[in-house]
């Protein structure tokens, strides 16, 4: 019988039974301040800014103006609008992966309308295109969760294929739409005329937007936290057995909830569109679909941590913006950083959830 | 007496708060058939996981054939010969027998399935076994997958088998299959270790049964020495007079009539054939059974959980006033609406009772949560619920809004009970309701029981020890293959005829 | 016919970018870890190929093809396997979730490529056009004598040889899957990671492997993709990211089997470049036709999950953490 003798572990894993909130949230800044030190080290050996300097440019880029705030403002309302909306599906372990189509569709609807319906008075043409995004993105989110509830078809594929289906058909009308013809762009829509397009309040067009997610941030916290629906979201996430146990119909939750977040994704296509660009592309939604799901998976569908999170990521992608433009590098930079950032966040949760246990140390540790 | 060739010394292990082996230090023989024998939750499987690389121990040594080892993953337990076949199966449902068997081995003369089948059949001639290498695994059947298993086992050269709970899901031929195998392979010089808690099984199969008791090690003794009475005291820890109280019946009303029931499962499986019984206000039913047998399916069927063939009939016949209504075809929200008064502790707590990430208020609220207009949860009446229950079963938990996956089994199954009596029930139907309890906290869900039976609840009690469902219930169902092979009386009703029902169907063995 | 031979053309060149991308994604899935970073492994590829011939051509004065490719080569798959590194450490020994690890590894590798490809020429302080001329003319060398074989020649020898390497790569890892003990070994770790633990297999280094690998191999599509289809520039313009979730639909497509990548990338070429080839389409409806890949991959994911067949799921256990001491 070969004995195998060995040395035992070096390290083992064992997992915590919960954490106290502050050390949580201890580990998470700290991660944080650890990838923006990487960060500015990686900033600093591209382009020899002084790191210090990397930070205060990036504090300028981003807040340095009253334009420069409400452009972070903008990108964070934008981000923190798609998260709130993805925010139940995910609470729900729907991986809805499919917001940027839904957004664009969203976007589509919403242009549509700024384009036919421009005779339309200023209120009826809001309520249309407001009614029209929510109603077409709740169509893109219902498709695949009919097909989760009834068959359950893999989501995380389906609403990824949607939304490059979404991409071409906004191809489509940006083709169909051009302005000038041959530009292959719609250019901005009722430029003169300004139909369709969200009035300036406290000096500025964004601040409509910016009220509205608060409120959907606030109303979808009410929603998941203290709703008979928000209930069925957590149970439905946590086990379908005790779902159907405790009488939930569980294929209804699944297209009702995306149903919800369709419609929401779709709403920020609606925001994207009449409260900020005023044009419709295949970049209206630029990515942050896919951004937003990790904003929400961070946040623990959280809504006051979902707009801090996605303030973070606003402020980085201006400031990233500045440097870039200060040392004639390109704004790409900023989703460098990003994933950066991202990636440390992600691993922090791991130190929340895990304790190691070295070798020699055989006692119960607390890590 | 022969050489110890696994040696146990001071093994502990713990899962968070839970200690799932306490200082255990135990001898196993070459050669021998052992059985280890305790309770559910009484450590076996934790601490043969130890020896089988799935578990580190946190302190303690193991020394295998003289030389102390460390065995960090299986492929260490592989290299010291020992091999295990867990109760949840580790097998590829897509890959062939023969793909199974040679998974993970690296094989001199190259990959060759060809060559491995032909091992696997040589195998088989040796030990006794039935196996087609080329079938997929999800062609086969529970007892086949168990068999590819062993066959995995002896192919990696293991001269120390551990089985865990190898008959929980064997018929009684497969099981007598089973031990004729284990015995050729003692025969063949190797070691047998058997986890069960089956005491008969004990009696039957091992050399020498070792006793662990709330993951303490209690003691070894020769089977030839043991008595069932004797290997009981030991495995709980007292002399087993149960003493469940019975009261006596009063007042017996029909409350649930089951009539012709018959179901298939997920697989297209027949698990239940024409099943009739009726349950009365003020008893309480027992259902005994292997497990398997049909049982979740009975109770999930009135529940609303299951869907079942035509012909079956469910009634419930309310106490308020008298009428009758039919659940089958109804959704558990349905039922409710109806007005019927049904609570039901399943098998699963954590996984269909209970959400596990919700703490203790919020779990109160699971079935009724909808009700009323609003909507609002209201989050008032299950917290004051909750601290009830807490209070009044002693519930230990950080508080009431910490996760019950947190908790300890037997407080779990406290929060899932006391839920469910307090929705004032008619009919209260219970799976496996002291399963992983220990010895008080499963008196404190008997006397629950027994309350519900004097307030005029309609008790049904799914069990797997028979001497509990012998003290506790008025009448005994048994269950077999998915049919009634009879129904008893609790107080006349002798263990070796339930025993013989439980396997047997109108005179047939079960198959 | 020179139509044909023109949508065939494109559909090869086309295919074999999600080829790439595909086979090695199968290689990942198949160990049981979803990577949806695949767009971002491929720009990874891409730019790192891009700019070491780019060091290399700007100060060399005579560069040598065959170091230029072979550094394209080294650098493509280096600097993909590093993205997949981190995907790895993040998802296998962090446990963190994998499909939003992949989402970030997407954002962070199309920053890093389109960062430095748009910002090599100022930070190497040349302002000319990116290019890499001799790099880009050895990727693209036919094959001499067989291409000019009339159609023939023009249908199945005119390309680059990174076409055939992506054919050899599919043929080759689906040898591995079907016929050799490692290959059982990988495909037990994405069905039931349990099962391949307690029959002595190393999950936690056979799922680096296989992410490292096939990160690898998604790299190569990146850098077909700089060197032979846009000959040797950089574009900021979203093309790789499209191609890499592309190759994600391809692994669904082609139900796991490196095989079917093959003439299914290809079929998802032709099925991309079609509406070129049809009359009377205006620049609007050709867009339409533009989805029939997506479209084509959504039914085939609907019909695998009605049709219930055991060979054609995804590995069981695909997209789960695995943790030993799990109870």
């Amino acid at each position: 019988m070969a004995g195998a003798v060995k040395k035992e572990p070096f390290v083992r894993l064992a997992k915590r039974d919960g954490m106290p909130g502050f050390k949580k949230i201890t580990i998470r800044l700290l991660s944080l301040i650890i990838a923006l030190i990487v960060c500015g080290l990686l900033i600093f050996a591209i382009t020899k800014l002084n790191p210090l300097e990397v930070y205060s440019t990036m504090i300028t880029g981003a807040f340095g103006t009253k334009t420069r705030i409400w452009s972070t403002i903008k990108e964070m309302t934008m981000l923190a609008c798609i998260a709130i909306g993805l925010a139940p599906a995910f609470k729900m372990r729907f991986w809805n992966i499919g917001a940027e189509g839904q957004v664009l569709i969203g976007g589509i609807v919403t242009a549509g309308c700024m384009i036919y319906l421009k005779a339309l008075p200023p209120v009826a043409l809001f309520a249309v295109m407001l009614v029209g995004s929510m109603i077409a993105g709740a169509l893109w989110g219902l498709l695949p969760a009919v097909f989760k509830a009834k068959w359950n078809t893999n989501e995380t594929l389906f609403t990824l294929m949607m939304n490059y289906v979404a991409i071409q058909l906004t191809s489509f009308f940006v083709a169909k739409w051009e302005n000038p013809y041959g530009s292959n762009t719609v250019g901005i829509i009722n430029q003169k005329t300004q139909e369709g397009w969200f009035p300036a309040v406290m000096e500025s067009r964004y601040f409509i937007s910016v009220v509205l997610v608060l409120l959907l941030a606030v109303l979808m916290f009410v929603y998941l936290k203290f709703t008979k629906h928000g209930y069925e979201i957590s149970v439905v996430g946590e086990s379908e057995n005790t779902a159907r146990y405790a009488g939930i119909s569980v294929g209804w939750v699944i297209i009702r909830t995306m149903l919800l977040s369709g419609a929401l994704c779709g709403l920020a296509g609606f925001m994207a569109v009449a409260g900020a660009s005023h044009t419709i592309s295949t970049s209206t939604a630029g990515g942050r679909g896919f951004t937003a799901i990790i904003v929400a998976w961070l946040a623990k569908f959280d809504s006051a941590t979902m707009l801090l999170i996605s303030l973070l990521l606003a402020f980085l992608q201006s400031g990233a913006g500045e440097i870039a433009s200060k040392c004639k590098l390109n704004s790409y930079a900023s989703e460098m950083i990003t994933g950066i950032i991202l990636f440390f966040i992600l691993g922090s949760e791991f130190f929340i959830n895990y304790r190691l246990i070295f070798r020699g140390a055989k006692e119960k540790g607390e890590g | 007496m022969s050489e110890a060739v696994i040696s146990l010394r001071n093994v502990t292990k713990s899962f968070g708060d839970v200690l799932a082996n306490d200082n255990v230090s135990m001898d196993i023989y070459k050669g021998e058939i052992l059985s280890l024998l305790g309770e559910n939750g009484s450590g076996k499987t934790t601490l043969m996981n130890m020896l089988s690389g799935i578990y580190y121990p946190d302190h303690g040594t193991i020394t295998v054939g003289g030389k102390e080892v460390n065995i960090r993953d299986p492929k260490d337990a592989f290299a010291c010969g020992i091999g295990m076949v867990h109760q949840h199966f580790k097998l590829v449902d897509v890959f062939s027998a023969a793909q199974n068997v040679v998974v993970g081995i690296k094989r001199k003369d190259g990959f060759d399935l060809r060559a491995v089948s032909q091992e696997i059949r040589k195998i088989c001639d040796k030990y006794g076994f039935v196996m087609d290498p080329e079938k997929k695994v999800y062609d086969m059947s529970v007892s086949e997958k168990q068999t590819l298993e062993i066959i995995k086992v002896i192919y990696r050269g293991a001269d120390i088998l551990i089985l865990d709970e190898p008959t929980a899901v064997l018929t009684p031929q497969e099981t007598e299959r089973l031990f004729d195998v284990v015995r050729n392979m003692k025969k063949d010089g190797k070691t047998v270790v058997i986890i069960t808690h089956k005491l008969h099984e004990v009696l039957a199969i091992s050399d020498r049964v070792a006793i662990l008791r709330k993951g303490a090690y209690i003691d070894a003794v020769a089977t030839r020495d043991a008595t069932q009475e004797k290997l009981t005291e030991m495995m709980v820890g007292e002399k087993v007079e149960l003493n469940i109280d019975r009261p006596e019946v009063k007042d017996k009303k029909l409350r649930l009539k089951v009539e012709h029931l018959s179901c298939y499962n997920t697989d297209g499986l027949q698990v239940l054939n024409d099943v009739s019984f009726d349950a009365y206000g003020g008893e309480i039913l027992g259902i005994a059974g292997v497990s398997g047998n049909g049982q979740k399916e009975l109770l999930e069927s009135v529940a609303g959980l299951q869907n079942t063939m035509p012909g079956s009939r469910i009634s419930y016949y309310s106490p308020e006033d008298g009428k009758e209504h039919e659940l089958l075809g109804l959704t558990p929200k349905k039922i409710r609406q109806l007005g019927v008064h049904l609570s039901f502790v399943p098998e699963d707590r954590l996984g269909m009772g209970l959400v596990g990430s919700m703490g203790m208020s919020e779990n109160m609220m699971l079935k009724d949560y909808s009700e009323g207009h609003s909507i609002f949860t209201d989050k008032k009446k299950p917290k004051a619920l909750a601290e009830q229950i807490l209070k009044d079963l002693k519930v230990v938990t950080p508080g009431i809004s910490t996760p019950v996956r947190r908790l300890s089994g037997g407080n779990v199954q406290k929060v899932l009970v006391g839920r469910e009596i307090a929705a004032s029930p008619a009919v209260l139907m219970t799976a496996y309701a002291v399963r992983g309890l220990d010895i008080n906290t499963s008196y404190t869900i008997y006397r629950l029981l027994n309350e519900q039976k004097s307030a005029g609840v309609a008790v049904i009690y799914v069990g797997e020890d028979l001497d509990v469902l012998m003290e506790l219930c008025d009448r005994i169902l048994v269950l077999c293959g998915g049919r009634v092979s009879g129904i008893l009386d609790g107080r006349t009703a002798r263990k070796e005829e339930i025993g013989r029902m439980m396997t047997t169907y109108a005179g047939k063995e079960n198959s | 016919m020179q139509g044909f031979i023109s949508l065939f053309q494109a559909a090869v060149f086309f295919g074999t970018v999600i080829m790439f991308g595909c086979v090695g994604e199968i290689i990942t899935e198949k160990a049981g870890n979803l990577n949806l970073g695949v767009p971002g492994i491929m720009y990874l590829g891409g730019i790192s190929s891009l700019v070491a011939v780019f060091i290399y051509e700007g100060n060399t004065e005579s560069p040598s093809p065959v170091i230029c490719v072979l550094l394209a080569m080294t650098a493509s798959f280096a600097g993909a396997a590093i993205g997949g590194l981190i995907y790895a450490f993040l998802t296998i020994t962090l446990r963190a979730n994998q499909n939003v690890t992949g989402l970030a590894l997407s954002i962070f590798g199309s920053g890093v490529a389109n960062f430095f490809g748009g910002s090599l020429n100022t930070l190497a302080g040349r302002f000319e056009q990116i290019s890499v001329p001799v790099t880009s003319a050895a990727f693209r060398r036919n094959i001499p004598f067989l291409a000019d074989l009339g159609v023939v020649g023009k249908l199945f020898f005119s390309y680059g040889f990174m076409v055939y390497l992506a054919i050899i790569l599919a043929v080759l890892v689906q040898l591995f899957m079907d016929r050799t003990a490692a290959g059982l070994n990988l495909r037990t770790v994405g069905e039931n990671p349990q099962a391949a633990d307690a029959a002595g297999i190393n999950v936690t280094a056979n799922k680096y492997f296989a992410i490292c690998i096939g990160s690898g191999i998604c790299g190569f599509g990146g850098g077909y993709y700089v060197m032979d289809y846009i000959k040797g520039t950089w574009a900021n313009d979203g093309s790789i990211e499209k191609l890499g979730w592309l190759a994600v639909a391809l692994v669904i497509f082609a139900t796991w089997k490196a095989k079917n990548a093959i003439w299914g990338a290809y079929l998802f070429g032709v099925l991309y470049w079609m509406y070129l080839y049809i009359p009377g389409l205006t620049r609007a409806s050709q867009e339409i036709f533009k989805m029939l890949p997506y479209v084509v991959t959504i039914i085939v994911l609907v019909f695998t999950s009605l049709t219930n067949s055991r060979e054609k799921q995804p590995p069981a256990a695909l997209g789960q953490p695995y943790f030993r001491e799990d109870r």
